[in-house]
């Protein structure tokens, strides 16, 4: 628990000026994702700590390298949660490797995305300039909406220092409910009942039985129940969080693990290996050896993108390549916040 | 000087007339007239010309051939901003997307709907209530604001602690850059690859590119709402009370707050059955599946009442629902009538801070011998000050503009932001140079010209330039320390 950032602003503006490529390093969990860090170890841990908490405000702010599990265990102690659900991928997963990342759990399509809860970032640029960004505020259109242009950047913008999220009320109750469906009977659903006004709070279908998390008054999940249909699920909780962690059957696995962003209603895509789907049928998880070429084109074709999640080439392009002015134009914003192309280069496109 | 400016403007409209149609382009002084301000018509100028293209292709045309000469471009919609970001540049082409008001499709089972950017936000809602949808974000303007301006400005309304702004509600956008390029931001599916653009197209007001097609997201409509009308007998009691119900587990689909003088206003205008003689009343309305309804609103009406409220109600029926809204969202108009002009501010401030900045709102209103009324959203603690002044009596404008300046400030100083919804525009760029330290803004011009390297997409807005800033330094305003920059602002 304490405060670095003179010592990183210091490092940071060392780095500029002596053209050393950083690599961001927080509590590891996540060193599988992305192409492969290179650059000299800019240890992030370190900075930790949350800052301010005010379960009635709604908001907490907490230095990056604070642990997930620190923070979740204040937000439970006042009956509030990490809306987007977050993926850790191990105990020392921190609030900045998850900002940086930007992974959602099986709550995301119901109720947002990481980038959706976050209000306000401190960083420290590719320049060495420490800057604040948004603030602890549910609105605030002042300025450029850099905060959360830092989700999913993979540190390559800026070393983020401190984040202020959007929190919300853990839900009352919840269970889950569990059907054998065919996989194009199973999206269907999905989206039907995400349609209709349920308590839906996740969706996942492994190939053969559907599972379904109705969370919120008891009244209410007896009444979803009752619309949804199948049988309970002892220790759902369990299933979403192995779901969430990457724990199920499923993703023991030797082979690549792909994940395709597709649109929610996309029909079942045909690639060699197997598959699960999430998020309601918007994110679909696949273990396959078949070609990287081959699934980003089927991919392509339902609308959606491919992202090579685990294993396989991490030195050769990870995230779905980007068409010519799309690329030019990131690659305009890469040097706008990071001139000296310093910080985590190559992470996210061999480029920048 | 102007007859430089007469042959530069023939020059220009005849290239434009080589590929626009004659009803697509406005050169007179008279038909220009009405698009030399928008919804703050405080200020105002006359663009040189404006052009309502038919198609993205004429649109991607004009923004070429504006490259290709170095002439700003403005673009605008309904003009319901309330900041002046599509306040036209003199020497600038107005680019109106008015004729892109088609929905193009709904898409009922992965509730989306893709409309064109002149669609009308209300528009969408109504084309969606058949299959049981609707477009959640519903700025106050809802019924003639268009989708285009909502997303350049990332545009709230009265139900965003629930639902969300603009931000979250959109998942694609075709635009047109300012060399004239076609991208396409986001996609049908819940990301995309590569930096999130979409979130930061959102709120950019028309400076980083001119948005022709979105994609919306649709929510099912919930089961049941239902709205509470709490009254009390003193403001701050009530600004207290909304942090009750959120600590209590209870997220609000919408919870406004209104003081007297805004709550005779409306009674004025729409007799929306408000008590007359409260000093603020707060609208909490609770939505979701009728046993969730049902349950909130029960513990909404004990909370509220501990509060201290001296009267809570529940609408009876949709209709007095209906009316308790209309109230509210006709608040502006409503205020309007009362005096001559009005000027409406937007900060936004920590719930906690609600009381007190009220309380500075009300010294200041005092100090500068102008009345105001509060009309917010609580939930958020996004205030909306009117300002009632008369321009026609010498030094009221500017009575105003200076109340208005330091409500600003004073929303910076304990935490919050100059703008929670309307945007920076021409109107807030002082303030920008106080809640902001010069890196900050350099940051900022720096992401511009990734996007706009010649400077030409709504140059001036937004953003201030270095001199600018030094020049209202100079006059004493300082970057604000707020109490979460324990850095001391910035490293400025």
């Amino acid at each position: 628990m304490s405060d670095l950032t003179t010592t990183l602003q210091q490092q940071v503006a060392a780095a500029y000026r002596a053209g050393t490529p950083l690599q961001l390093v927080g509590g590891g969990s996540k060193d599988f994702y992305g192409r492969t860090p290179r650059g000299e170890p800019l240890p992030l841990a370190g900075h930790s700590g949350v800052v301010n908490y005010e379960p009635r405000e709604l908001v907490l702010t907490a230095r990056a390298g604070t642990t997930l599990a620190e923070i979740e265990a204040l937000l439970r102690r006042s009956g509030q949660m990490l809306p987007f659900e977050p993926p850790h991928f191990g105990d020392a997963a921190t609030l900045g490797g998850t900002l940086a990342c930007g992974l959602s759990g099986p709550r995301r399509p119901y109720v947002g995305a990481l980038r959706d809860f976050v209000l306000g970032v401190r960083l420290i640029n590719g320049r060495g300039e420490l800057l604040h960004f948004g603030g602890e505020v549910m609105k605030n259109v002042a300025g450029y909406d850099v905060s959360r242009l830092m989700a999913g950047a993979l540190g390559t913008l800026g070393v983020v220092l401190e984040v202020s999220l959007k929190v919300l009320p853990r839900p009352e109750n919840g269970l889950t409910l569990v059907q054998e469906r065919t996989p194009e009977e199973a999206i269907l659903v999905m989206n039907q009942w995400a349609a209709a006004p349920l308590p839906l709070t996740a969706a996942c279908y492994d190939g053969l039985r559907l599972y379904v998390r109705l969370e919120g008054a008891p009244a209410t999940l007896t009444a979803g129940r009752q619309r949804v249909g199948g049988d309970l699920l002892e220790e759902g909780e369990r299933f979403w969080r192995d779901l969430r962690e990457q724990r199920l059957a499923f993703f023991e696995t030797g082979k690549p693990l792909w994940r395709l962003s597709v649109p929610a209603t996309a029909p079942p895509v045909e690639l060699a290996g197997k598959q699960l789907i999430d998020w309601g049928g918007a994110q679909r998880w696949l273990v396959s050896d078949a070609p990287a070429a081959a699934i980003r084109e089927a991919s392509i074709r339902v609308g959606g993108a491919a992202t090579l999640f685990r294993g396989g080439d991490r030195e050769g392009e990870v995230f779905q390549p980007l068409p010519a002015p799309m690329a030019a134009l990131q690659r305009s914003l890469k040097q706008a916040f990071d001139p000296a192309g310093i910080l985590n280069p190559g992470r996210m496109y061999r480029e920048f | 000087m102007a007859e430089r400016r007469a042959a530069e403007r023939a020059a220009l409209a005849a290239e434009l007339r080589s590929f626009l149609p004659a009803d697509a382009l406005i050169e007179e002084t008279e038909a220009l007239r009405p698009y030399e301000c928008d919804g703050l018509p405080a200020y105002r100028q006359m663009p040189l010309l404006a052009v309502l293209p038919h198609t993205v292709e004429q649109v991607q045309q004009v923004v070429r051939l504006c490259h290709r000469h170095g002439v700003p471009v403005v673009a605008r919609g309904a003009a319901t901003g309330l900041s002046g970001g599509a306040l036209p540049l003199a020497d600038g082409v107005l680019l109106g997307l008015a004729r892109f008001n088609r929905i193009l499709e709904i898409d009922p089972l992965a509730r989306t709907a893709r409309v064109q950017p002149g669609v009308r936000n209300l528009a969408i809602s109504e084309a969606a209530a058949p299959h049981g949808l609707y477009y959640a974000p519903d700025p106050s303007s809802q019924i003639a604001c268009t989708i285009g301006g909502n997303v350049a400005e990332n545009a709230g309304g009265v139900h965003c602690l629930k639902y969300g702004l603009t931000v979250h509600n959109i998942l694609e956008l075709k635009l047109v850059t300012a060399d004239g390029e076609l991208l396409t931001i986001g996609s049908a599916a819940l990301d995309s690859p590569g930096y999130d653009l979409l979130a930061l197209l959102t709120g950019s007001e028309g400076m980083l590119g001119i948005v022709v097609e979105v994609l919306v997201k649709l929510l099912p409509r919930p089961q049941r709402a239902q709205v509470l009308l709490a009254a009390f007998d003193d403001v701050e009691k009530a600004a207290d009370a909304v942090g009750e119900v959120i600590a209590a587990g209870i997220v609000p689909a919408g919870l406004e707050m209104m003081d007297g003088l805004a709550i005779r206003a409306a009674e004025e205008f729409c007799a929306p059955g408000y008590p007359r003689d409260a000093a603020a009343i707060l609208l909490c309305e609770v939505d979701g599946t009728n046993e969730e309804v049902s349950e909130h609103a029960r513990r909404v009406h004990d909370l509220l009442l501990a509060a201290g409220a001296t009267e809570v109600r529940s609408a009876r029926d949709e209709a007095e629902r209906m009316r308790f809204w209309l109230g509210r969202k006709s608040a502006f108009p409503a205020v309007g009538r009362m005096s001559p002009d009005y000027y409406c501010m937007d900060g936004t401030v920590p719930r906690k801070r609600l009381g007190e900045v009220l309380r500075g709102i009300g010294r200041l209103s005092e100090q500068y011998q102008l009345a105001v009324a509060n009309v917010f959203h609580a939930g958020d603690g996004n205030l909306h000050p009117l300002i009632l002044f008369d321009a026609n009596q010498p030094g009221e404008l500017q009575r105003a503009e200076d109340f208005g300046a330091e409500i600003l400030e004073l929303s910076v100083r304990v935490g919050g932001t100059i703008t929670g919804e309307h945007g920076v525009g021409h109107e807030k760029i002082h303030q920008m140079c106080v809640q902001f330290s010069p890196p900050e803004l350099e940051q900022f011009r720096a992401l511009k010209r990734a996007f706009d390297p010649h400077g030409l997409l709504n140059p001036g807005k937004a953003i201030p330039q270095p001199k600018h800033c030094s020049e209202y330094r100079a006059l004493g305003h300082d970057v604000l320390q707020a109490p979460g920059r324990r850095d001391g602002g910035g490293g400025a």
